[in-house]
């Protein structure tokens, strides 16, 4: 063994010990910084020496947690300026009397609120009062909280980088749209998570207004008196395996761009303008995978440009998709449509978008050549669904034998329905999901 | 009078077309129900198909049995028997016998496959649909002494109920679109029996919420309480004034 070769073992045992004790270094350091986490817990209960979470609050230095036991506390408006933890332990309840916002959070990274109950925020309609507001923040999460009867349930602005995770919001609506907050309010930030939380009895479910590459997953937004869901001039985000239900409108999507909605559930979204999904000047969207069931329209497009819809299922919906013409280059494709009152509704006889492939359950046409597609074109809209479009008392032929004749006739020479919108590949079958 | 009913029945099962109606009904009902496994949709097909053959079985069957058997009431009417017994019974033994069949025919899978609100008000509007237009062909052929003529205007009044009459809404509709009608044509259309059964069911499915703004609109007029005891209302009227309307004009009638 030469020096060469003594050298070259050498060296791969020095590697060999590198590649050992690198992750055991790693993890000191790790432990080392997670230490001030650990640094001091600082206990609030009425038989503890500090009673109040203010209190507890001015006393505690960066990396606290401050842990609330059970009780009830009133204490107007609790601040917190610094990086702690609040913990609940045995459903502690904070109460905003009617009057007060209950915690705010500001300028701050790092804070964890988790396990409390928050009731009766003050109602204004001059500021956004809410249970738990958090100002030009990063790094926070809002986790495991019920919060009752408040005006606004989560209100952030100004925030990046932080998680509102399995909250239980029940707010109790007012007589109008003005004076009910929203449940989970955001306000220009970015890189949000919202997830598995629960929202009913508010204005909007969850809103939001410029927010940035977000994602909503899994929550349930029900019985809120607006929409579930709301954007404004969010671009980037995406919501997934969300269920909006008996809402004023399941999902409105409103001058944004490049959002993903995949797998959400929208159902008995029902009454007088009333959607499933509402887009409105939106551009390059894609909706996929999403059930709509048993809403007044499934999904309204307004001034909506390059939205792919692709595999959704649209069942018993007054409307299907309610398509005006102010939209451009929409693809809806490999979608199955089951028993809709009308399949596709439209207010004008421009169409520039795409319906090819398909499956429509009032399709009547033969398939000679074996291929899996119809080989007779499908038109989706029916003349009774243009007259109701002109005059919406007209609905009270609804399945009138008249109603039947006229459509039967329309079929054959279309004259009032718009040419173009049509469905050259009609599918036999439905598309498997 | 019981006596009466009771022969006429006897000669109405004995000629079969009512128990072939209520084959018929019995057998696309269940056929109907069998094909879809949601029997809301059933329901509503099934709407269809009675808001067409009702009032026409009702319509034809009871003129041409009253003019088939214009010799036994001639041969009646000589009795001392008062005219009004005489076609009351006449009356009830026609009528009962196509609502048996229906109740029968129609009622019994309705109640198997969908026994709920929507069931009973389908079995109740079809019954009472059926009265209606025994009561109207009673008065057309009370009124004219031909046959053929009798016949005609019976298949004119299923024409004008079933297709002219929302025909002529619809082109109402057309015509002043550019004024608040709304009303007026929900006023309108619940003065056609055929119309208001069909609003009847329609608006206790859930189909009217979905369709929105007019849904909303009806439903408030018709859905209620209050609305439901209108359209009943008007539902017996149509069975009541037709009926006396024949009976007067029976009893004043030169045979």
């Amino acid at each position: 063994m030469n020096t060469e070769e003594k050298f070259v073992i050498g060296k791969k045992f020095w590697f060999r010990f590198l590649r050992w004790i690198r992750p055991l270094f790693l993890s000191v350091v790790f432990l080392f910084f997670l230490l001030p986490l650990h640094a001091g817990v600082i206990n609030v209960s009425s038989r503890d020496k500090i009673t109040t979470i203010k209190q507890a609050v001015e006393i505690a230095t960066d990396g606290d947690t401050i842990m609330i036991n059970g009780g009830m506390y009133k204490e107007k408006n609790i601040v917190v300026k610094k990086k702690i933890t609040l913990l609940g332990k045995n459903n502690p309840l904070l109460d905003g009397e009617g009057t007060y916002e209950i915690l705010t959070i500001k300028d701050v990274a790092g804070v964890v609120v988790s396990g409390l109950t928050f009731q009766h925020s003050g109602f204004s309609s001059l500021k956004d009062l809410a249970a738990i507001k958090v100002i030009d923040s990063r790094h926070f999460s809002i986790t495991k909280n019920t919060i009752l009867n408040t005006h606004f349930a989560i209100y952030i602005a100004g925030c990046d980088s932080f998680s509102i995770t399995n909250n239980q919001i029940r707010g109790t609506p007012g007589n109008d749209e003005q004076t009910t907050g929203n449940g989970i309010h955001l306000w220009k930030n970015s890189y949000a998570t919202i997830t598995n939380n629960n929202i009913s009895g508010h204005r909007d479910g969850i809103y939001f207004e410029f927010v940035q590459h977000s994602t909503i997953t899994g929550n349930y937004c029900k019985s809120n008196i607006r929409y579930g869901l709301h954007f404004m001039f969010s671009n980037n985000d995406e919501y997934i395996q969300n269920t909006f239900e008996k809402n004023g409108a399941g999902v409105a999507v409103m001058f944004s761009h490049h959002i993903h909605m995949f797998k959400n559930h929208f159902l008995f979204n029902q009454g007088e303008s009333t959607y499933g999904l509402l887009l409105k000047e939106i551009n390059d969207g894609i909706i996929r995978d999403n059930v709509f069931e048993q809403n007044t329209i499934g999904i309204y497009l307004e001034g909506t440009n390059r939205i792919d819809v692709t595999d959704n299922k649209f069942l018993r919906n007054g409307y299907a998709i309610r398509i005006q013409a102010s939209c451009n280059n929409n693809n809806v494709n490999k979608n199955n449509f089951f028993e809709n009152t009308f399949d596709v509704a439209t207010n004008g006889t421009l169409v520039l978008n795409n319906f090819n492939g398909n499956f429509w359950d009032k399709y009547d046409g033969y398939d000679l050549k074996r291929d899996g597609v119809g080989d007779v074109p499908y038109r989706p809209i029916s003349l009774f669904s243009m007259v109701i479009e002109n005059i919406p008392v007209a609905s009270v032929f609804l399945r009138s034998f008249i109603v039947f004749l006229l459509d039967q006739s329309e079929k054959i020479i279309p004259s009032i329905t718009p040419e173009n919108l049509v469905d050259n590949t009609p599918l036999m079958k439905p598309v498997k999901m | 009078m019981n006596k009466i009913v009771k022969y006429v029945t006897i000669d109405i099962l004995k000629s079969k077309v009512v128990l072939t109606y209520l084959l018929f009904l019995f057998l696309t009902c269940f056929g109907i129900f069998n094909l879809d496994n949601n029997t809301t949709k059933g329901i509503l097909s099934l709407l269809n198909i009675v808001l067409f053959i009702v009032p026409l079985v009702s319509l034809i069957y009871s003129t041409i049995y009253i003019f088939n058997s214009g010799e036994f009431i001639e041969l009646l009417v000589a009795q001392p028997i008062s005219r009004k017994k005489l076609i009351t019974s006449i009356y009830a033994a026609v009528s009962l016998s196509l609502v048996t069949a229906f109740i029968v025919g129609a009622g019994i899978p309705v109640l198997i496959y969908s026994p709920d609100k929507i069931g009973l008000l389908f079995i109740i509007t079809g019954a009472l649909l059926t009265l209606i237009f025994t009561s109207l062909a009673f008065l057309g052929s009370v009124i004219t002494r031909d046959k053929a003529k009798g016949i005609g205007m019976a298949i004119f009044i299923w024409l004008f109920f079933s297709i002219l009459y929302d025909g002529i809404l619809l082109l109402i509709m057309f015509q002043f679109s550019d004024y608040p009608i709304e009303k007026l044509i929900i006023v309108l259309s619940s003065f056609n029996p055929v119309d208001i059964s069909r609003i009847l069911i329609l608006i206790h499915t859930d189909y009217s919420a979905l369709m929105g703004y007019s849904g909303a609109l009806f439903k408030e007029f018709l859905g209620s309480q209050k609305g439901s005891v209108v359209i009943f209302a008007i539902l017996i009227a149509w069975i009541i004034i037709p009926a006396i309307a024949a009976i007067r004009k029976f009893i004043k009638k030169d045979f």
